[in-house]
């Protein structure tokens, strides 16, 4: 009987079954940013414990930090923001880990930056104090977030304690129609696997849609695994996953030992699973959601449905909407494209080919906040940011931004946003009464120049 | 680091009804801006607790006959979302030892047993039961026996789940696992050395 990637990376990782009966897991690459690791640096020093493996965590700073030019320069004008900030320069110091700092550029979201890094690479196990750490699954590792204590036991000994994962394989055949994109793909899935349905799972990601998607597609639909209950989401590597490694700062110096190795990694073809779900891409239309969990999704052509449990009513009574509402024609203030799930620069390629000579309708503040440096850089060699200026968006630095508002970009009372990123909770945006609509970022770009919610296949006149 | 072994929580409960009762509900994001976790205990729930003008539009934690509880009685996929630890910590400092809810967020739910916050698993029927039972008498304790998985309230008892795995480590006190990890260097180091891959 044959293994699948999931079990074949554990076991390659497994230290020992602990007393408490949970592994001892191995985390080969462990990732960290400002907001949750501090305290785990603070509990080390006080217990007197060292970084067992320095070389194996990577930090940046992403969270906290302005999107805005001016706004960057230290000390940063929130004093909060800056001793997080002088936390992490101070940690990483000490302990001599790799810091992604901005003067290095190659800052940004940190589910951005260990790609383009070349650090997250298959058959590796990757913790981050992060729920999104999943995207990283998308090279065929496995990835999870962690709590900060969690964070400190890797650093103390570079494992965990953590109990294995049922897997789930998610199909999804055929191929997706034009103007549908890897995010309707992850939206379409939590709608209909529920919130909590891959609690105890990890997800494998195949089929044909998934084999014929881009690095960036599959690291937006891995990045939301966790939205569907799912702590671990995960796509078997391929050729697509070696080229967009190769070449990478921290790509492997031996390529084909690392091939054949990341080859043998990947789920046999006669592996076992919990469970199979499968799904038609041809069914799969652009997406939004209307309520208060990322399963409270719906394509553009339909409606909300009728009211059958507690949360749906919740969500309406926040919203404002009622079942029986389309959602095509609900106006927006605000549209966000960026965070870790669409900030990469295909997401920005996508999107400003469509905001190409078009303008942000009146009364719609647009952001446009690239996921790293690198992506930043890229855009503007390829003179996306006029384009997005020139349409009236705001072209940003790097940064997690609005997709949690953790830093100075909020929405303001309850403010509308069509939002390129992966939760739509109550006062997500930074407003506790602000309403977040999750959208592809070529929606997102459809809402800027309309002012509503559309199909921006009718818009822009894709696939006629 | 583990402050003992915990074989069962006294104290008064209080309901917090709702299902998907996530991360950003329990602690709100611009409270994540701090390098300590000391001061959560206030901010729990704060969007749900507080108007713009910071007074109280009565969160059940808030109502007078549920001040100083310690357990929270809740929905299903309780503590979804993010990996903040600062939502159990949030929950611990303000002084919560228990929750008891129809399932939970797997992060979460990790972060909660290091922290020692037992969480319960119950169904629909008798979490429903308990929250009538305890809005009738708020004043009454609620007992949870860790070791029999089993909630007492009012005279009557309830069977509970709580996860085989957190319910060992809660009554052995093993809940913090970092002083087993560390007990495990050597092996580790061993293991590091057959990875087939490194960043240096």
């Amino acid at each position: 009987m044959g293994k699948n990637l999931f079990q074949k990376v554990w076991d390659a990782h497994t230290v020992r079954v602990l007393p408490n009966g949970q592994t001892q897991l191995f985390i080969g690459m462990h990732l960290i940013h400002e907001v949750t690791s501090p305290q785990a640096f603070a509990m080390l020093r006080e217990l007197n414990i060292k970084v067992a493996f320095p070389q194996r965590t990577f930090a940046t700073v992403d969270h906290i930090i302005p999107t805005e030019g001016d706004a960057r320069k230290r000390p940063l004008a929130d004093p909060m923001a800056e001793e997080m900030f002088q936390a992490i320069e101070r940690n990483t110091k000490e302990n001599g880990i790799t810091f992604f700092n901005p003067e290095t550029e190659r800052q940004g979201v940190v589910h951005i930056v260990g790609p383009e890094q070349g650090v997250t690479q298959p058959g590796t196990t990757i913790a981050c104090g992060d729920s999104h750490t999943a995207t990283h699954g998308a090279f065929g590792a496995i990835a999870f977030g962690i709590g900060t204590s969690q964070v400190r036991d890797v650093l103390a000994t570079q494992t965990m304690s953590i109990a294995p994962f049922k897997v789930r394989k998610v199909e999804i055949t055929g191929k997706l129609n034009e103007g549908v994109y890897a995010k309707d793909v992850i939206l379409y899935i939590i709608s209909k696997l529920g919130v909590n349905g891959g609690i105890g799972y990890a997800y494998e990601f195949c089929g044909d849609v998934i084999k014929n998607m881009s690095m960036e597609g599959r690291m937006t639909v891995c990045n939301m695994a966790i939205e569907g209950g799912a702590r671990v989401g995960y796509i078997n590597p391929d050729e697509t996953t070696y080229a967009y490694l190769k070449g990478k700062p921290y790509a492997p110096k031996d390529w084909d030992k690392a091939v054949a190795y990341w080859n043998s990694m990947k789920s046999d073809a006669d592996a076992v699973y919990d469970d199979v779900v499968t799904f038609k891409g041809e069914d799969i239309e652009p997406m939004v959601t209307w309520g208060i969990t990322p399963e409270q999704a719906i394509g553009i052509s339909q409606s909300i449905p009728a009211v059958t449990n507690e949360v749906m009513a919740e969500a309406l009574e926040y919203t404002g909407f009622a079942a029986g509402d389309k959602m095509d024609g609900k106006k927006v203030d605000v549209v966000f494209i960026g965070s870790c799930t669409n900030g990469r620069i295909e997401d920005f390629r996508e999107a400003a080919k469509y905001a190409k000579g078009r303008k942000v309708a009146a009364g719609v503040r647009a952001l446009a906040v690239p996921g790293s440096y690198n992506v930043k850089k890229q855009a503007e060699a390829e003179g996306l940011d006029k384009i997005f200026i020139e349409a009236g968006f705001e072209w940003r630095e790097p940064g997690c931004s609005m997709c949690l508002a953790m830093n100075p970009d909020k929405l303001v009372g309850r403010q509308i946003s069509a939002s390129t990123s992966n939760r739509n909770f109550k006062g997500r945006q930074g407003s506790s009464t602000g309403r977040t609509l999750l959208v592809s970022p070529v929606m997102a770009v459809a809402a800027a120049v309309t002012g509503t919610i559309t199909d921006a296949r009718k818009v822009f006149g894709i696939g006629c | 680091m583990s402050l003992g072994p915990i074989k069962q929580v006294v104290g008064r409960a209080v309901p917090v009804p709702g299902d998907d009762i996530d991360t950003d509900r329990i602690i709100p994001a611009r409270f994540l801006k701090c390098v300590v976790f000391d001061e959560l205990g206030g901010q729990l729930f704060y969007d749900v607790r507080f108007d713009s003008e910071g007074k109280s539009i009565g969160h059940p934690i808030d109502k007078p006959q549920f001040v100083g509880a310690s357990i929270i009685i809740s929905g299903d996929n309780f503590g979804c979302g993010s990996s903040r630890e600062h939502a159990p910590q949030a929950i611990k400092r303000a002084g919560f030892n228990a929750v008891i809810a129809g399932s939970y967020a797997e992060i979460f739910f990790g972060n909660c047993t290091t922290l020692g916050i037992v969480c319960v698993v119950a169904g629909k029927a008798v979490r429903d039961e308990l929250m009538k039972e305890v809005e009738a008498n708020p004043a009454a304790e609620m007992v949870i026996d860790v070791d029999g998985c089993k909630v007492k309230f009012n005279g009557k008892e309830y069977a509970v789940e709580i996860k085989p795995n957190a319910r060992k480590a809660f009554i052995e006190g093993s809940y913090d696992s970092l002083a087993e990890l560390l007990n495990g260097l050597p092996q580790v180091k061993e293991l590091e050395k057959t990875l087939k891959y490194s960043f240096v």
